[in-house]
């Protein structure tokens, strides 16, 4: 076999590689798109659930989702930026950045179900917040932080040290250098982490699983301290717990959940893409 | 004089002989005798160490007011250290040692005292490569003044007005102020950073290699405005070559591996070096 031919099987090998990753997910959302599509319509989206959750909507759990979405952005988000500024702008490196940077590692390991029995212990019982959208927000905010904190910290790094260097020697303090320049220039990559660290939270199932999650709760919580249905767990439910389940109803949901998560995955791609178009380095 | 016996007893802590360090003040005393009685920026005795190794063996050193005073010499030498522990941005770097002190009219810079952010207003830094800071032209300008609190907004104006044109770059750029810095050639992005750093209006400008990526028309211009500023700006330049030290220097210092070999006022460097080390490279044997 000649060289040329070879490397024309390599490539071909690492083409198969490639359309293999792509292939799982045409066929996870072509399916689910096809056999849920049906199940949408407005009454799907803003109705409450009846009949034992067999027919009527999913409302309650879509705004339960965005509530801890929300919820957890509350908390990780200035937790996480902060933490990255820290790490990467203030801290020397001593043994205590170094276990803090071998904390968020660990932090990023630590099974989700884990996160969830961990909730249940700080948040739903020694600290009485119940199973409350408090206790789940908090919850999904600490399994989120891990993954704000370093994708913040490298979107910091990435920004070149000269330009911190021109702005302490225009006069300017290490804080209006990174207010003014490092910040902004950083921007972009931060707000990448934080959407595609909360969209991992708003499709989580363990964590919020004895947290916050209600098994049939067809009215919208009215208080931090009510529980709330959710999209994620609402799915799990409807798929194994309640027989006779109409099936565009469960595809339905899981088509809503995986527009939910895409069109946030969607807006990372949009900012991302906008502000490197516009990077001044 | 009570700077003396202390940086002699702190150069003995950093283990250089007491020796050499006392026959290079008495030939740096005389040296500054016949330069100038009130130097802008005097060095005295100053010695620093990245890690532990010298990069600067002690330096003493008097720069005059209203000049342009060159250090030269081949690459490795400390003039860029030096320079960047003028206006103290080498406190940015971790595990450094430095003995002796920096007088800025007659007031230690390293004095615990004193406020950094205002002392690089008054010692500006124009660097090697001219880095546009993200923004516009004006941005770029105003960036200082802003930062000093400066808010009003003819007072900016005027700010901008009189930078640009002191940089000599204000006829090419004040139709476009408000476009990309970084769209600006690179030898107008350099005087754009010189205009950035006057924007302050420092009383020293620190330019290190300010035209090693120019061309030689943009040598030309940078260099045409530094003879302008040195009427009023104290301006200490690290040449990208031997030939530009000869064409700006009123006080050229040759350093030589952290050493300071000779320091001289005027063109008498190049034309009549006293070191055998200094006339080898103002001529080219090595560099």
């Amino acid at each position: 076999m000649s060289r040329q031919q070879v490397q024309r099987i390599g490539f071909a090998l690492l083409a198969l590689a490639a359309i293999t990753v792509v292939l799982p997910i045409l066929l996870v959302i072509g399916n689910i798109v096809v056999r849920g599509l049906a199940a949408i319509n407005w009454e799907f989206l803003t109705a409450m659930p009846k009949n034992g959750m067999k027919a009527g909507g999913i409302f309650p759990a879509l705004v339960g989702t965005l509530l801890l979405t929300l919820g957890t952005a509350v908390v990780c988000i200035p937790m996480g930026v902060g933490g990255a500024i820290y790490l990467s702008e203030y801290a020397r490196d001593t043994w205590l950045t170094r276990a803090i940077r071998l904390a968020i590692v660990n932090l990023a390991g630590i099974p989700s179900i884990v996160y969830g029995l961990f909730g249940l212990g700080l948040f739903v019982l020694f600290l009485q917040f119940g199973t409350s959208i408090l206790a789940g927000s908090l919850t999904l905010a600490i399994m989120t932080l891990p993954v704000i904190i370093s994708t913040s910290e490298e979107a910091l790094r990435a920004v070149p040290m000269e330009f911190r260097t021109v702005s302490f020697s225009l006069g300017g303090t290490r804080w209006q250098g990174i207010r003014n320049i490092v910040l902004p220039q950083a921007l972009p990559g931060i707000i990448t982490g934080i959407i595609l660290g909360l969209l991992r939270a708003a499709g989580e199932t363990a964590p919020i699983l004895f947290t916050v999650a209600a098994f049939y709760l067809p009215r919208l919580p009215r208080s931090p301290f009510d529980q709330t249905m959710a999209l994620p767990y609402h799915l799990y439910v409807i798929s194994t717990q309640v027989p006779g389940m109409p099936e565009h109803i469960q595809y339905g949901t899981a088509l809503v959940l995986l527009a939910v998560v895409l069109s946030m995955n969607l807006v990372a791609t949009l900012i991302r893409s906008y502000f490197r178009r516009r990077r001044q380095w | 004089m009570r700077g003396d016996t202390k940086s002699g007893k702190r150069n003995t802590e950093l283990g250089i002989r007491n020796t050499e360090s006392e026959e290079r003040k008495t030939e740096n005393v005389m040296m500054s005798g016949e330069m100038v009685l009130n130097p802008k920026i005097r060095i005295e005795n100053v010695s620093y160490a990245y890690n532990g190794v010298l990069a600067l063996k002690d330096i003493t050193l008097d720069v005059p007011a209203c000049a342009i005073t060159v250090f030269l010499g081949p690459a490795g030498g400390g003039k860029t250290t030096l320079l960047r522990l003028i206006n103290r941005l080498n406190d940015l770097v971790e595990n450094t040692q430095m003995r002796g002190r920096i007088l800025l009219d007659g007031q230690d810079i390293y004095a615990p005292e004193v406020d950094v952010p205002s002392l690089r207003r008054r010692v500006g830094m124009v660097f090697a490569l001219p880095l546009p800071l993200p923004g516009t032209i004006r941005e770029n300008v105003l960036y200082g003044p802003k930062l000093a609190g400066i808010k009003e907004r003819t007072r900016l104006e005027e700010i901008l007005v009189r930078s640009l044109q002191q940089a000599a770059l204000w006829d090419e750029v004040k139709d476009r102020l408000d476009d990309p810095a970084n769209r600006l050639s690179g030898g107008q992005q350099q005087r754009l950073c010189i205009a950035r750093s006057l924007a302050l209006e420092p009383e020293v400008l620190l330019l290190d290699e300010p035209t090693s990526g120019l061309d030689p028309i943009s040598t030309a211009k940078v260099e045409e405005s530094l003879y302008q500023l040195k009427r009023s700006y104290t301006i200490v330049l690290v040449p990208h070559s031997v030939q530009q030290a000869a064409r700006v220097a009123d006080y050229a210092a040759f350093f030589l591996m952290g050493e300071l070999v000779e320091h001289q006022p005027g063109k008498a460097l190049f034309t009549a070096p006293r070191d055998k080390r200094t006339e080898d490279y103002v001529t080219g044997r090595f560099g």
